[in-house]
């Protein structure tokens, strides 16, 4: 009675199949390969979307399922996107050098090209060296390494000082919120040599490709919902076995974890960094998509969203946290954006530019109020009530499960 | 017989009160003890020190053969010396199946990536289904032990440590809160484990006692005050005076 891990969890073909059509049809209904109802800024969007999906997945590993409340993944997103962003600036620049150069009579030297280059990208903060931490700007395949190992490195240190002297609950999400407030002021600075607050930018334009960005956009777009299928799903099997149980028993009771021989830090600190490079790779795919990072971006609130995403999408479930993560970030964007009409209440009329965080901050406590177990709890009754009680016995073929949810829509 | 954990000299105290005061104990390899006293002796906080969770102002804890000691030791690694541990309150993962609970405390390898890339062998899930049979939860394997009765949590808990295939086995009132019939079974379950392994069991309840049939130490603010046989420490006038007396 030994069945793959994927049999034991029909929700995990569900989800897959819903991103793969949710992939589909965007493709269908995009500029770039088909009939061009979604509007490329809008696939951009989609494509952001996902990789905030992703994150909320490694946000769900950690807090959800880990019981440690991160306020500081989304530094290592940003830094994920700071990483690509190097090799992206770096690259596309030195094309640009490279060709205005070779106008000139005299062949470049390689050292002038990489002054002509520092030139162009450090001059907003008045510099033309490279610093230190742009060595492997030139290698794309080496700044990819730097995506994960760098964010993966940092989590790893922090995490160890933290875990191993116990720093637990209240205690640990400020230290984090510290982390993130930290790196950020350090990147703010002008000599930080990531150019201050101008940030990297630039980052939608692909170096050496000649592709319009309609075509661009669903290119990244089709990353983002592979890197997320891919994510869900490690982060599924990873929940699923008996380190899932080991790590809901840390969020559970920590001690008695520690009694049965786990040690506890050890699992902390691998489900902390783990989770860090999960949340780098989101990073890196989505800086390229939305253009532009800058230090703003690792503001402590933006983890402290990642955090209400999960908690009203459900923690503890990982579609509840994919959800919870493109519901309001997509509403968020909506509201924000303007395009929500204004209601005029006669005396006052509401901007929901001006109010949309007090909606979304009366949400997230009626959530947690009402339904603690979030958005994916609803679908917690749903099958309760559509699946009787079968007493462990087979749920019965997957396809089956798949054609009783398209039943339904 | 020779002796597996050898306690001497232990002193503990929490803000100036002395919990644990120049406290000796020791026990062999394969023997059954039971700890009596009044609330507040000290007993559980004798399981902490043995355990790690609380370290001792002085004193020595020596466990096995190579006589390590524990002191030096995390939570983790003492319990994967050999030393298991049942709490007064059960204290099982109540979001998880009987059986994630026993997979759980299978004696396997500990470290993250054995954990990881973890499929139970057919051994082990015999091991699972024998050890539900022995605590009476064979048809309770699929359920969440969160919907378990406060006796068949107790059990579980004894399942899990059984599990673990400890050489030495803290348990701290097991009966608690137990019927008459569910004490019965508590009382055969340690009886058998303390066959082959050392076995110390808290406990209030004298007709309990009485049937494990064994040595009792009884410990009084912090200290030990008789030892001996059931019947030769209860004929002690110290013990009738601070314990039986009240
Ligand atoms: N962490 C702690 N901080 C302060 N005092 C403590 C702590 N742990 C135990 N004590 C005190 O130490 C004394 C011994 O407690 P302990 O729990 O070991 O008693 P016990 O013999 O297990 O009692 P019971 O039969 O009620 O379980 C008690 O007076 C208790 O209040
Ligand atoms: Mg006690």
């Amino acid at each position: 009675m030994q069945r793959s891990f994927i049999a034991k969890n029909p929700s995990i073909l569900i989800f897959l199949a819903l991103l793969a059509l949710f992939t589909l049809g965007v493709t269908v209904l995009s500029e770039g390969f088909g009939i061009g109802v979604i509007s490329t800024s809008f696939v951009k969007t989609l494509g952001k979307t996902l990789c905030l999906c992703l994150i909320a997945v490694a946000m769900d590993l950690i807090w959800g399922f880990t019981g440690i409340l991160s306020l500081g993944h989304f530094a290592f997103f940003g830094l994920g996107g700071y990483m690509i962003g190097m090799w992206l600036m770096y690259e596309r620049t030195r094309m640009i050098v490279v060709d205005s150069l070779s106008q000139s009579e005299i062949p470049a030297t390689q050292s002038e090209i990489v002054d002509a280059i520092g030139n162009q990208i450090f001059g907003v903060v008045g510099s033309s060296e490279f610093p230190l931490i742009w060595i492997f700007a030139d290698s794309l395949f080496l700044q990819l390494l730097m995506v994960v190992l760098v964010p993966g490195l940092l989590a790893l240190v922090f995490g160890w000082l933290a875990f191993r002297s116990r720093v637990t609950g209240v205690y640990l999400s400020i230290l984090t919120q510290a982390m993130t407030l930290a790196l950020a002021l350090y990147l703010f600075q002008n000599d930080s040599g990531l150019r201050g607050n101008n940030g990297l930018s630039g980052l939608q334009n692909l170096p050496g490709v000649t592709a319009s960005q309609d075509a661009v956009s669903m290119w990244f777009l089709w990353a983002s919902a592979f890197a997320l299928g891919a994510g869900y799903l490690l982060a599924a099997w990873v929940v699923s076995g008996k380190f899932g149980s080991v790590i809901k028993g840390i969020r559970d009771n920590e001690a008695r974890v520690r009694f049965l021989g786990y040690s506890v830090e050890a699992y902390k600190l691998t489900v902390f960094t783990l989770t860090a490079c999960i949340a780098a790779i989101a990073g890196a795919l989505y800086y390229p998509q939305a253009g532009i990072i800058n230090p703003a971006e690792i503001a402590p609130i933006a983890s402290i969203y990642l955090a209400v995403w999960v908690a009203i999408g459900g923690r503890g479930r990982l579609y509840g946290a994919v959800i919870g993560a493109a519901l309001v970030s997509l509403l968020s964007s909506w509201f924000t954006g303007g395009q929500a009409p204004d209601i005029p209440l006669g005396v006052y009329t509401i901007k929901w530019v001006d109010w949309w965080l007090v909606l979304l901050g009366l949400s997230f406590v009626l959530v947690t109020l009402f339904a603690p177990k979030g958005m994916g709890g609803l679908i917690d009754l749903w099958t309760d009530r559509r699946s009787p009680d079968r007493h462990g016995a087979d749920l019965g073929p997957d396809a089956g499960a798949l054609r009783e949810q398209e039943a339904e829509q | 017989m020779s002796t597996l954990l050898e306690v001497s000299g232990v002193s503990v105290t929490f803000d100036g009160f002395r919990a644990i005061n120049n406290l000796s104990f020791s026990i062999g390899d394969a023997e059954l003890r039971a700890v009596i006293g009044p609330n507040g002796a000290g007993k559980t906080t004798f399981m902490d020190i043995v355990t790690g969770k609380t370290k001792p102002d002085e004193g020595r804890v020596i466990w096995g053969e190579k006589s390590i000691s524990l002191l030096k030791l995390s939570e983790a690694k003492i319990a994967q010396a050999g030393v298991g541990r049942k709490f007064q309150k059960p204290t099982v993962f109540e979001d998880q199946t009987v059986e994630e609970n026993l997979t759980m405390a299978l004696k396997k390898p500990r470290g993250w990536m054995a954990v990881l890339t973890y499929k139970p062998t057919a051994s082990d899930r015999a091991k699972v289904v024998d050890l539900a049979k022995q605590i009476g939860l064979t048809d309770a394997l699929e359920r969440k032990s969160g919907e378990l009765s406060h006796g068949q949590k107790q059990w579980l808990e004894i399942g899990m440590l059984l599990a673990q295939e400890p050489r030495l086995l803290l348990v701290d009132e097991p009966a608690a809160g137990m019927t008459p019939e569910e004490r019965e079974h508590t009382t055969d379950i340690l009886l058998e484990a303390a066959k082959t392994r050392a076995v110390v069991v808290v406990e209030h309840d004298m007709e309990f006692v009485r049937r494990l049939n064994c040595r009792v130490t009884v410990l009084h603010e912090g200290a030990v005050l008789a030892e001996g046989s059931l019947d030769h420490v209860t004929s002690n006038q110290d013990v009738i005076d601070v314990y039986l007396g009240r």
